[in-house]
């Protein structure tokens, strides 16, 4: 986990991928504070985890199934209760691609 | 007596024999928040109307059969969904959300008679272990006003402790519960991970994220945890393992005699409050003077669990935050706060492309290990015992002196919660400056009975937990 550092673009880039909008403020006090926090989990090469298995499920659960049925669910009215931008019974969004 | 002092118990009882009516009790409980929270600062919002008319609707009903807990005040952490009533988890992206269904948790409260007087205050999102990072406003502790609850639930525990509800629910997915409830001098339940439902719980780290209780008494732990225990088909990490009577399975107990406890020697980090040693210390007397066999054993380095958690939860929080479009509902991503950008640019790295092996398979690695390292203790002991945080409860503003201030906080929790391990705090007496000090107790899976069972003997013993706050 040695020179695990970000970068100013780095951090742009990342803040990009997660729909989030930084300000050039925001970018350097993050790179600073992430560049923190990997600094401190570099403590975890310090343990030899070659032959272990990567925990998936801690009380030991396993492919938990059940019956797929159809039930009743919120109504539409409800579904759409927390939108603020409708049209008629749709959510109304931005264009995602352009003409 | 003021009504709302009572526990959840005695106020069962009290409706009960009819010394009192639901009214009565739910009113002295909304006059105390009204009376007191414009400086505690405990709810986000409260829900007065609400509670009355379920009031009206209760009439002379009294608790019994499938209503246990028919008329008894509730405060529930404002990340767990509640039908109708605004939920925000603090959060600014949901400050007018008001969701359509009601959290499992809630549900099960509901059908067992239970009020809700209101949501409580948290870290956003439950990001953090002090309630100053709520995108609203900073919970005072009710002990000393200058100082932090803990958190994220210190809304809820602060409630608890202020006496301003009967019974009070929070979530813990490292420390939640068990920190706000050790700073707040109350008791704290975390349940094994999957023994109560997250549905419609705001996720944070799911697969750590486990709600449960913050009260004045082990009784009413056990009590509620008879009621949110359980199998649930809307959310697949439930168990399905039978649910006991914990109440009575800690009436009825003959004690502890013989039960082994191991004190774990790393648990005593460097930079513990000496107070806090020597309250945990004596905690351990208690027990041995109670007949439990105590022993010393060895645990991985605590900070090893910090540094998983810290990857784990971010990578997490990145994916469970990524639904958040403002869009269905909420606002849009851009009123997130400080705290959960960081963490979704440190989780969405750490689970990028190129990052993955080396951050997040690397911690789920040493996650196992520490799997592992409980399973080898638990051979040789029935529970854990150690201090529940290195200090009692700090000033307000010291979470914000450091980037991994809840992790540090949070270092002698972390590990059981990772392990999806039960745990409750107690309090454990008080510092000089009048403070609670915690300790926790950390068992197997599914362990709960046995938990309750030991921190009702500490209780019976000790009575720390009937300490109350001048305020």
């Amino acid at each position: 986990m040695k020179n695990s550092k970000l970068s100013e673009g780095e951090v742009r880039h990342i803040a990009k991928l997660a729909n989030l909008t930084l300000t050039e403020k925001e970018v350097k006090k993050f790179q600073n504070q992430l560049n923190e926090t990997l600094a401190y989990i570099e403590v975890l090469s310090e343990l030899n985890t070659d032959t272990v298995e990567p925990t998936s499920q801690v009380t030991g659960l396993k492919n938990v199934v059940k019956e797929d049925l159809v039930k009743s669910s919120i109504s539409q009215k409800e579904a759409l209760s927390g939108g603020k931008s409708k049209h008629d019974d749709y959510f109304k969004v931005k264009a995602v691609i352009e003409k | 007596m003021n009504l709302n002092e009572l526990t959840v118990i005695e106020a069962i009882r009290g409706l009960k024999e009819r010394k009192f009516s639901t009214l009565e009790l739910v009113k002295d409980c909304l006059e105390r928040i009204k009376k007191l929270d414009s400086k505690i600062k405990a709810f986000v919002t409260v829900c007065e109307k609400e509670a009355l008319e379920e009031v009206r609707g209760i009439g002379d009903d009294v608790p019994s059969g499938i209503r246990p807990l028919l008329g008894i005040p509730f405060a529930i952490k404002d990340n767990f969904c509640t039908e109708g009533i605004k939920t925000t988890a603090s959060s600014k992206v949901l400050e007018n959300y008001f969701p359509v269904y009601d959290a499992t948790v809630v549900k099960r409260l509901k059908s067992a008679g239970a009020v809700i007087i209101g949501k409580t205050n948290m870290d956003a999102w439950a990001h953090g272990s002090s309630t100053e990072t709520s995108d609203f406003f900073t919970t005072k502790n009710p002990w000393d006003f200058t100082r932090l609850p803990g958190g994220s639930s210190g809304g809820s525990a602060a409630a608890i402790a202020a006496d301003m509800a009967v019974g009070a629910i929070g979530s813990e997915t490292a420390g939640s519960i068990r920190q706000p409830a050790a700073w707040c001098g109350v008791v704290g339940l975390k349940p094994t991970y999957g023994r109560v439902s997250r549905y419609g719980v705001i996720a944070m780290a799911s697969s750590t994220d486990s709600p449960g209780s913050l009260t004045k008494s082990v009784e009413d732990a056990a009590l509620i945890l008879n009621i949110l225990a359980g199998k649930d088909e809307s959310d697949a990490t439930t168990s399905s393992k039978p649910v006991l009577d914990y109440l009575r399975g800690i009436r009825g107990s003959r004690g502890i005699r013989g039960i082994r406890i191991g004190v774990p020697k790393e648990y005593f980090v460097k930079g513990i409050k000496e107070e806090v040693k020597t309250k945990t210390l004596e905690a351990i007397e208690v027990f041995k003077n109670l007949g439990a066999k105590i022993r010393e054993i060895s645990l991985l380095e605590p900070k090893y669990s910090v540094a998983v958690y810290t990857i784990l939860q971010r990578s997490e929080v990145s994916s469970n935050l990524a639904r958040y479009d403002g869009i269905r509902y909420g606002n849009e991503r851009s009123y997130f706060g400080d705290e959960a950008k960081k963490r979704i640019v440190m989780g969405t790295y750490t689970l990028s492309a190129g990052y993955y092996d080396q951050y997040y398979l690397k911690a789920q690695k040493v996650r196992t290990l520490i799997c592992q390292d409980f399973e080898e203790a638990f051979k040789k002991v029935d529970l854990i015992i150690g201090p529940t945080s290195p200090s009692t409860a700090l000033p307000i503003g010291a979470s914000k002196d450091s980037v991994m201030f809840g992790e540090l906080q949070d270092i002698l929790v972390e590990p059981s919660a990772l392990a999806g391990l039960p745990a409750i705090n107690l309090c454990s007496g008080f510092s000089k400056e009048i403070l609670p000090t915690g300790v926790q107790i950390i068992g197997p899976h599914f362990s709960e009975e046995l938990i309750l069972k030991v921190g009702y003997a500490y209780e019976q013993t000790t009575e720390w937990h009937k300490r109350k706050p001048k305020l």
